[in-house]
């Protein structure tokens, strides 16, 4: 990290504006989301703030259950942070960032039971449906948290089941059964850098963060899963002026679904 | 008889026959092939007397010597600083060319320039090979405090920077700000927060018409407008 640029970042905090002239708590504009960007996929869905663009995937296939959850369906969520989209990232088994990425968003769905498990179970003990979400960042201009999980979700909306029947998947074959939907879960990505707490960082100052924290929350404003991330500790009285930031914003991201 | 086959200020593509002909000279851009004369990329082809010349549309930072450039500092060795330069290859300083403090056998270099420091320098050097060499003796070459680094199409940089300085000067005042632009398309602004933004929009403004007439005129009630605010 460059000293320059950190102390310059703070400047800009103190005075209550931001490297590219947001407010603090502002996202960038526009934030645009489009259902159905692909074909082949069950559900799909792309979704840009400001630079950064999303895209995510949803297929449906059947698998055994596990034996501690025998009437249950479940959800797999796997991330690629793709060469193209950063220079930064290489090619390869998924890092660290990778794996939280999709681990933020896995529990943001798994936490607030958006999806009913129960209802993805075909026969108990031995067949149900896996919903696979894949995150693929087209363009990582920061904040690939928020753009991930608000993809994700609407990935989820706009899912439709394959053609099934009893024994083998038809993926040519589309139905009108729509992936049951229960819940919206919102995650809010807080950064903490010196004593102020920004959303939406862009590449920049994502290298000057000293901590963050991602707040997934409900259409009542009630708290699903959190994700605690960057090297200083945070009090309870941060933690708590985040949740409020968190939710705030969840509110106005909301409306884009 | 010599045959120039192009309009003043016409575009050309790489690979189009500019001249045809002994008696006029290949400019910066172009290159000769046999009696042609022909473009090396895309540009504004223009002639200068005898020679043909190309003004570069796009791409990237060319070194060339003489060039004041912002650099950063990506390696500190045990004779000198590594530096990234915005362009393909990368610039050495040599403990003589950095400072003129004394310099005691076995000191710590990154107390002169550490890793990811920005720096003022000047190309003294550019060989067949590539190899940069850069100084830091020369007036208004220096290390960069504070403020912030832009990047901006290198080839843009002669529009910013204006007519002995003057669209760069114009904005420097109206900003009330420091603004350092480095011929590898790196750009420094130290302002006031509220004037920072400014500042960096009109370099914005003037990029992206770059290629009008008038623009300093533009410029200035643009930036007029804007202060009055």
């Amino acid at each position: 990290m460059e000293r320059e640029l950190r102390s310059h970042i703070i400047k800009l905090l103190n005075a209550d504006t931001r490297l590219d002239g947001r407010k603090l708590t502002d996202y960038r504009k526009p934030i645009e989301l489009e259902y159905g960007v692909t074909k082949t996929a069950e559900g799909s869905a792309r979704v840009k703030i400001g630079e950064t663009e999303v895209m995510v995937g949803v297929k449906l296939t059947t698998g055994e259950p596990y034996p501690d959850t025998p009437d249950q369906g479940t959800i797999i969520v796997g991330a690629e942070l793709l060469p193209m989209s950063n220079p930064e990232f290489e090619p390869g088994p998924p890092g660290i960032q990778a794996i939280e990425l999709a681990r933020v968003v896995d529990r943001g769905i798994r936490e607030s039971k958006a999806l009913d498990f129960k209802k993805l179970c075909i026969k108990p003990e031995e067949k149900i449906w896996m919903v696979i979400i894949d995150i693929c960042p087209i363009n990582d201009a920061g904040n690939l948290f928020d753009a991930s999980s608000l993809a994700a979700l609407a990935a989820l909306k706009d899912a439709k089941y394959p053609g099934f029947d009893g024994e083998k998947v038809d993926y040519k074959k589309k139905t009108d059964k729509k992936l049951e939907l229960e819940k919206l879960p919102i995650a809010v990505t807080v950064i903490k850098i010196g004593d102020k707490f920004i959303v939406d960082p862009d590449t920049e100052e994502e290298e000057a963060i000293d901590g963050r924290l991602t707040v997934s929350s409900m259409e009542d404003g009630s708290l699903c899963a959190l994700q605690k991330g960057g090297d200083t500790p945070l009090t309870e009285e941060e933690i708590s002026k985040m949740l409020d930031i968190g939710i705030e914003k969840g509110k106005e991201l909301r409306k884009k679904l | 008889m010599t045959k120039i086959q192009i309009k003043d200020k016409e575009i050309s593509v790489p690979g189009e026959t500019l001249a045809i002909g002994m008696d006029v000279l290949p400019g910066r851009g172009t290159y000769r092939d046999g009696e042609k004369i022909v473009a090396n990329r895309l540009g504004l082809a223009m002639v200068d007397g005898r020679t043909i010349k190309l003004i570069q549309l796009s791409g990237r930072y060319a070194p060339k010597t003489g060039d004041t450039i912002i650099c950063k500092v990506i390696d500190v060795g045990f004779n000198g600083w590594r530096l990234e330069t915005n362009s393909a290859y990368s610039a050495m300083m040599s403990m003589k060319d950095a400072t003129s403090q004394f310099i005691q056998r076995g000191a710590n270099l990154t107390q002169f320039y550490d890793l990811g420091d920005h720096v003022v320098c000047k190309i003294v050097n550019v060989t067949s090979q590539k190899l940069i060499d850069v100084t830091m003796k020369g007036p208004g070459l220096r290390k960069l405090r504070g403020g912030r680094i832009i990047e901006v199409d290198p080839n843009k940089v002669p529009r910013i920077i204006g007519k002995q300085g003057s669209m760069v000067m114009m904005i420097k005042d109206a900003t009330k700000s420091n603004i350092s632009v480095g011929q590898n398309g790196l750009i420094w602004i130290d302002a006031e927060p509220k004037n920072e933004l400014l500042a960096i929009n009109t370099i914005r403004k003037i990029e992206n018409e770059s290629h009008t007439a008038g623009l300093t005129d533009k410029i200035k009630g643009y930036l007029e407008k804007k202060v009055q605010k």
